[in-house]
């Protein structure tokens, strides 16, 4: 079972009091975009085998959403931090690096 | 290849079955063909039967990474069936359950098919308007179901408990045709099949780049060399996405972990097929004995093909309910596979952004059914560069110009 910390209340929260959320830094398009704009926006994730940027909401606990860096491939988290941002922070980044040599970084 | 009969049985008894061929040849890759196909599972071996018996195009390679059937082929829960409620959703898996239903024949490899019938049971008034709804649009697609009475489902399948105290049995969804079929023996038929026609199965054998030159696709690297292709058929479910990046192109599709179980074996109690959609869990008994379980996905993406466990307890949990005698058995495996799931939950077989490749995937919850379907249309994609009237719906435009065939809403969960 996942287990992953609330940034905001600082509960190691197990999964069945989280719900997942997708992927996470999706850039918003409105109105006056192109349909292909739309269409990224709405539907195509990049779905990696890897490092992957997601949001949870600790719903039966605080009820806040925020945002977890987790491996797909093999179920390892390597941290959570509050969904008030555009990009992971750095000090994720860094965990990220140390224990993913290989990787090609956030874009 | 030697044709498997009574015959043939007879004559084999007399040389101490000493002289059985196997079933496929296991070739070194050829320096190029005119169709590869990545994904040697059930819909990218049908892909290539088809391929060559509607269409003649017999200079195939399958490639796969691991085994043949050894992904999401061999990891569901084999039920078939066809009750769809949008129009393209209902011609596709009807063709596919047709195709079944002779498939034994056609591939003189017994898959044994068992059309024992599928029901849905309708657990609230909404899932009643619900069925009601399916029953008449599949009245007008053609494909044989009907809505039935809690009496006549407790006849149908005496186990059921139809009183439940949170989610009585109003009624059910039954289609008389529907059933199961044994998946590895699909995978296999279509294999023997295949390499009969001289086509290559190369297992062990991962894809590793996509090659192309001014737009169109010229050959893909492998981890056995570097392969030459006219055409190239994508058809790797979970992994749709990773292939798809080295193709070049993004898709609408999130892989995640779907769970199924079987308990130890009992002896018969239950010749039907039972889905279970309000609480989520369905069930079929298989020739062994075993209750073959199987629940919902997990909501996150995963490439681990293991899942949550509390999904494997809400499931249990909801079928303890619909069938009370089943709180004493023990449950013997447990596994996951890696299901690609689309917006809209329906597939996509269709052309890509890369010229002369093709891609089928997002067949999410729901794989198996569709497999002689989906190998029929993705066969015809292929051969001719257009979708034929039964995958033209399916393409991937449909999520930009917003034309979804939206199962999702119309069924709620698995399928």
């Amino acid at each position: 079972m996942l287990l992953l910390i609330c940034p905001y209340c600082g509960v190691a929260a197990e999964e069945t009091e989280l719900a997942p959320g997708g992927e996470a830094h999706l850039k918003r398009f409105g109105p006056g975009s192109s349909d292909a704009e739309f269409e990224a926006y709405l539907f195509a994730r990049k779905n990696p085998k890897g490092v992957h940027f997601e949001r949870w909401r600790h719903a039966y606990g605080c009820g806040k959403w925020f945002l977890a860096a987790r491996c797909t491939a093999t179920l390892e988290v390597f941290g959570t931090y509050p969904a008030q941002t555009s990009g992971p922070p750095d000090d994720i980044i860094d965990r990220i690096k140390a224990r993913r040599p290989d990787w090609k970084g956030f874009a | 290849m030697k044709r498997y009969s009574l015959f043939a049985i007879a004559r084999e008894a007399l040389t101490h079955h000493q002289g059985w061929e196997r079933a496929w040849r296991s070739p070194a890759p050829k320096p190029g063909y005119d169709v590869v196909i990545i994904g040697a599972g059930g819909h990218g071996l049908a892909t290539a039967y088809y391929l060559g018996r509607n269409h003649g195009i017999r200079n195939v390679a399958i490639l796969e990474k691991g085994w043949l059937g050894g992904g999401n082929t061999g990891r569901n829960t084999t039920i078939i069936r066809s009750n769809y409620l949008q129009d393209p959703s209902a011609a596709i898996y009807e063709k596919s359950r047709s195709l079944y239903e002779t498939l034994s024949q056609d591939l003189n490899f017994n898959v044994m098919f068992s059309p024992r019938g599928v029901m849905m049971l309708a657990q609230t008034h909404h899932e009643v308007r619900g069925y009601l709804r399916t029953a008449h649009a599949n009245a007008l697609q053609g494909v044989v179901t009907e809505f039935i009475s809690p009496a006549r489902v407790k006849e149908l399948c005496p186990i059921l408990n139809i009183d439940g105290p949170r989610y009585p049995v109003l009624g059910a969804l039954w289609q008389p045709r529907g059933g199961t079929g044994r998946h590895d023996a699909v995978a296999w038929g279509y294999a023997r099949a295949c390499s009969a026609m001289g086509m290559d199965i190369i297992q062990q054998c991962e894809v590793t780049g996509v090659r192309s030159e001014n737009g169109k696709v010229t050959g893909v690297e492998t981890t056995k060399g570097h392969i030459g292709t006219g055409k190239l058929g994508i058809v790797v479910a979970g992994h749709s996405g990773q292939v798809a990046q080295m193709a070049g192109f993004r898709l609408p599709v999130e892989s995640m972990a779907l769970q199924a179980l079987v308990s130890e074996p009992i002896k018969p109690c239950m010749d039907v097929v039972v889905m279970a959609n309000t609480v989520h869990g369905y069930m079929s008994q298989s020739d062994k004995g075993e209750m073959v379980i199987g629940g919902g996905t997990d909501g996150f993406n995963n490439y681990t093909q293991r899942g949550s466990f509390q999904h494997i307890e809400e499931t249990l949990r909801a079928l303890i309910e619909t069938f009370p005698m089943l709180s004493r058995l023990k449950m013997l495996r447990q596994w996951g596979g890696i299901v690609d799931m689309t917006g809209d939950r329906s597939p996509i077989i269709s052309k890509t952004p890369l010229g002369n490749c093709f891609i089928n995937c997002g067949w999410g919850t729901g794989g198996f059914k569709a497999i002689p379907g989906s190998g029929w249309a993705m066969a015809e994609l292929i051969a001719k560069g257009e979708p034929s009237p039964l995958a033209a719906a399916f393409d991937m435009g449909r999520f930009r110009e917003g034309r979804f065939i939206d199962e999702s809403v119309a069924a709620g969960v698995a399928h």
